[in-house]
């Protein structure tokens, strides 16, 4: 909103059409990205040559539907020309509400269907449209999970760093376990268990001993990278066929859905973990906005003295909010082991906990924002390793960036407003 | 009557030093203790003998001492027992107080700089190249690729600060973010003809030539030793008598009042970063250049720099990100890296000990109450802070 003030106006203010000086710049940049990205692809666009075929099931799928054959040429330059209209009309400033958001969702639909057709274009394999989307979601499972513990702490006002350090030992800890009692469940809950006590070290020592909370986090991955290593090193590796040999998990087949061609069987027929993840995101979201103990968490998050004074125990409302979070992450983290059917090894969460806190921060500490940031995130890692495959001339550690490269941009606060709760990070010691 | 305040003042600022030394030695000693428990329950044939504990106490006692002792004794005199040794945990030191030193002068403007990993690694990549590629005469080659490296450390450090400066964003995400670009950068950079052997594909740099590497003044130690000490008195110099680190200092204890005294700080932001970065670039710098296992520098990998500058964090945050403080733990947790070392190869017990050890030093070091509730007699000092606020 404009600051001038109403009676000193001499034109009548357009209350819809009024923007602030942030919003203007986000529009500016998010415009200016797209025309950058259209001209490139336009540029691009013209040295493609031959089909680009999209293989929209695998060679194993009951129902096989057709692989199909985009001419490169011409599905390149629509593209880019769509994106180069949206990003113009973002420039000019006369898209508003629903206009402006259809336009995003068409220019970001363009920017990845021309930028993979410009890629597959003329390569000998056909692009695997399943493959991707099973891949996305393999990938993004820990991230959501990873996510929401971020989304359950930071709204309460306590900066998790240590999502990388809860992943590991919960990797750890579910992989052993699970190897000892050949029990998915009892694998699963034990990875919970180490999730929570990472969860329970960052309370006590951020909430009783007021440590610096980003110094905190550091330090815990630090100590679960060498925890696990140690133990690892020491006890596991020697006796890796009783203690490292993950049991199988199985996949649950929702009936009928699980039927529908192409997302059916990438939804629908998934293990437990992936399906806890995707539920998990409503549960946060009721949590947080639609219970009493939701409010308290966010009002810790946001203004501890104000919870004080109205006799919220800001301390306990903090221990809850990050012990529950170390639920998520010890779901997120088993996922590396025993969700995948993978046997432990040091460090096998490469990363991925700081790419949860990336989404975290581009979803705006939003549950369903973050995330879908972490599918994006999954589908972008994916892509990846899919171009890899097919040999294009892009490099991949290019697009591996990409997430990396959004989420500075994103807190620099050129797309959008990145706004973090306002006493997060902050220790309560009144 | 007007002396007492001053002299109760000093009084207090030195008992609160003797109070951090005695938290520093009580937490060193907690992790040691803490090391010793996680070495007995983790080693099943010790752990075995725990079930005799209340018919033959003598024997699970007098194993879990066998394995203790024994693994510490391996880490200590790995780390000081012979000349060689220490050389070792100079070579070893060397970077950790490089990139410690750049890890507190930011903590010290009041900024987190969790890129010195990435920073590091930009500083490898630089210094490495210079190495194998160029051809100079043998002194002003390793000047040229010691200053590419520190410059590209404090190109990294300095987007860094511009970012922060220009639109506000925390450094803690961007700088997180950076390094994940900085590594997928020297992943891409390997693979490109510029940075591959000849004839070969594996992600491996050729070796630098022998005018571009650190000389070396006995065993492991090397004159990057030597640069990183007079770093840390030039860091000393620049915090304690320069106008810049007098900024530095102002901005980092309160960043509103420095404003309001006319300093620009978004311009001292940037300039910390940058020299940060700098820092941080020096220990990539030292990893390319330095002396490796055999004596000849290892090439650019993709794992070159280790953990550095996460390592590096506990040093300053373990140094109180003073120059002296961060000399002293680059020195211990070098010592604990080389003493690690040779506890795993003479003790049998794995080299993440140290990591573990490394990490609980700092807990504690950070939440000086446990060590006075847990150690009688040590008390915590006054100021807790080891962030910014105390210029």
């Amino acid at each position: 909103m404009t600051t001038t003030h109403p009676t000193t106006l001499d034109v009548p203010l357009e209350l819809d059409r009024t923007e602030s000086a942030a919003a203007r710049r986000a529009r500016l940049s998010t415009g200016a990205l797209m025309l950058v990205l259209g001209a490139l692809m336009a540029w691009l666009g013209f040295g493609t040559s031959g089909d680009a075929s999209y293989a929209l099931s695998d060679a194993f799928a009951a129902v096989q539907l057709p692989t199909v054959a985009l001419p490169g040429l011409p599905v390149v330059l629509v593209c880019a020309l769509l994106t180069l209209l949206a990003g113009a009309g973002f420039v000019s400033g006369r898209l508003w509400g629903r206009a402006k958001a259809s336009a995003a969702t068409i220019a970001a639909a363009a920017i990845v269907l021309g930028f993979v057709t410009w890629a597959a274009a003329g390569r000998p394999f056909s692009f695997p449209v399943q493959n991707q989307l099973a891949g996305t979601i393999a990938l993004a499972t820990p991230l959501v999970l990873g996510a929401l513990c971020g989304v359950l702490c930071e709204n309460a006002g306590v900066v998790n760093v240590a999502i990388e350090g809860q992943f590991l030992t919960a990797a750890f800890t579910a992989a052993t376990v699970g190897s000892v009692t050949r029990s998915i469940t009892a694998a699963l809950v034990a990875g919970v268990i180490a999730g929570v006590l990472m969860g329970a070290m960052l309370a006590l020592f951020s909430i009783k001993y007021l440590v610096d909370q980003v110094v905190l986090g550091v330090v815990l991955n630090l100590f679960a990278s060498g925890l696990t290593g140690f133990v690892f090193d020491q006890l596991v590796q020697p006796n890796s066929t009783e203690l490292n040999r993950v049991p199988p998990i199985s996949r649950l087949e929702i009936p009928l859905l699980s039927d529908i061609p192409l997302i059916g069987p990438v939804l629908f027929n998934q293990t437990i973990l992936v399906y806890l993840a995707f539920v998990s995101v409503p549960v946060v979201w009721f949590l947080l906005y639609r219970t009493r103990w939701g409010l308290r968490v966010r009002s810790v998050g946001e203004h501890p003295e104000a919870a004080d004074t109205v006799g919220i125990n800001v301390r306990a409302v903090r221990w809850q909010a990050v012990l529950a979070g170390g639920v998520f992450a010890g779901l997120g983290g088993s996922f590396f082991t025993i969700g995948s059917s993978v046997s432990f090894i040091k460090d096998i969460t490469v990363g991925n906990g700081f790419i949860a806190l990336a989404a975290l921060i581009m979803g705006r500490w939003h549950p369903v924002r973050a995330a879908l940031m972490a599918v994006f995130f999954g589908f972008v890692t994916q892509l990846a390793s899919q171009l890899q495959t097919l040999q294009t001339p892009m490099p991949s550690q290019f697009l591996l960036m990409l997430p990396y490269l959004a989420t500075i941009i994103a807190v620099a606060g050129l797309i959008g407003r990145s706004r973090a709760p306002k006493a997060d990070g902050v220790p309560y010691t009144g | 009557m007007a002396e007492e305040p001053a002299d109760d003042a000093r009084r207090a600022a030195l008992r609160d030093r003797g109070r951090r030394w005695a938290t520093t030695a009580g937490s060193i000693l907690l992790a040691l203790l803490v090391g010793a428990v996680l070495m007995i329950v983790s080693d099943p044939d010790v752990i075995s003998q725990y079930a005799y504990l209340f018919t033959a106490p003598q024997l699970a006692l007098g194993a879990s001492w066998t394995k203790v002792a024994g693994a510490y004794s391996a880490l200590l005199a790995g780390a000081v027992g012979s000349p060689a040794a220490l050389a070792a945990t100079a070579w070893q030191a060397a970077p950790l107080i490089a990139a410690g030193l750049g890890v507190g002068i930011a903590f010290r403007a009041g900024l987190f700089n969790i890129g010195a990993q990435g920073q590091a690694i930009w500083g490898s990549i630089a210094a490495a190249y210079v190495g194998f590629a160029w051809s100079l005469p043998p002194v002003v080659h390793l000047l040229v690729a010691v200053v590419a490296g520190v410059l590209f450390g404090a190109v990294w450090g300095g987007i860094v600060g511009l970012i922060k400066a220009k639109t506000g964003a925390h450094e803690v995400i961007v700088t997180i973010m950076m390094n994940f670009i900085a590594a997928s950068s020297l992943a891409w950079l390997l693979l490109t003809p510029a940075f591959l052997r000849p004839g070969r594909i594996d992600p491996l740099a050729p070796p630098i030539q022998p005018s571009a590497a650190f000389p070396v003044i006995y065993g492991q130690l090397h004159v990057g030793f030597l640069v990183a000490l007079v770093a840390a008195a030039i860091v000393w110099w620049l915090m304690e008598r320069s106008t810049i680190g007098f900024a530095i200092r102002a901005v980092g204890s309160n960043a509103s009042a420095a404003a309001t005294a006319g300093m620009n700080v978004a311009g001292t932001t940037m300039v910390t970063m940058a020299i940060s970065g700098a820092l941080a670039g020096l220990a990539g710098v030292m990893y390319a250049l330095g002396p490796g296992a055999n004596a000849v520098a290892t090439p650019l990998s993709l794992g070159l720099v280790g953990s550095v500058g996460f390592d590096a964090l506990t040093v300053a945050l373990l140094g109180r990100s003073r120059p002296v403080g961060t000399v002293l733990a680059g020195l211990l947790f070098g010592g604990l890296h080389s003493g690690g070392l040779a506890m795993q190869s003479l003790a049998q017990t794995p080299l993440t000990l140290s990591t573990v050890l490394q990490a609980l030093i700092v807990l504690f070091v950070a939440a000086p109450a446990i060590v006075s509730a847990l150690i009688p007699k040590v008390r915590a000092p006054r100021r807790p802070a080891l962030v910014g606020g105390e210029a």
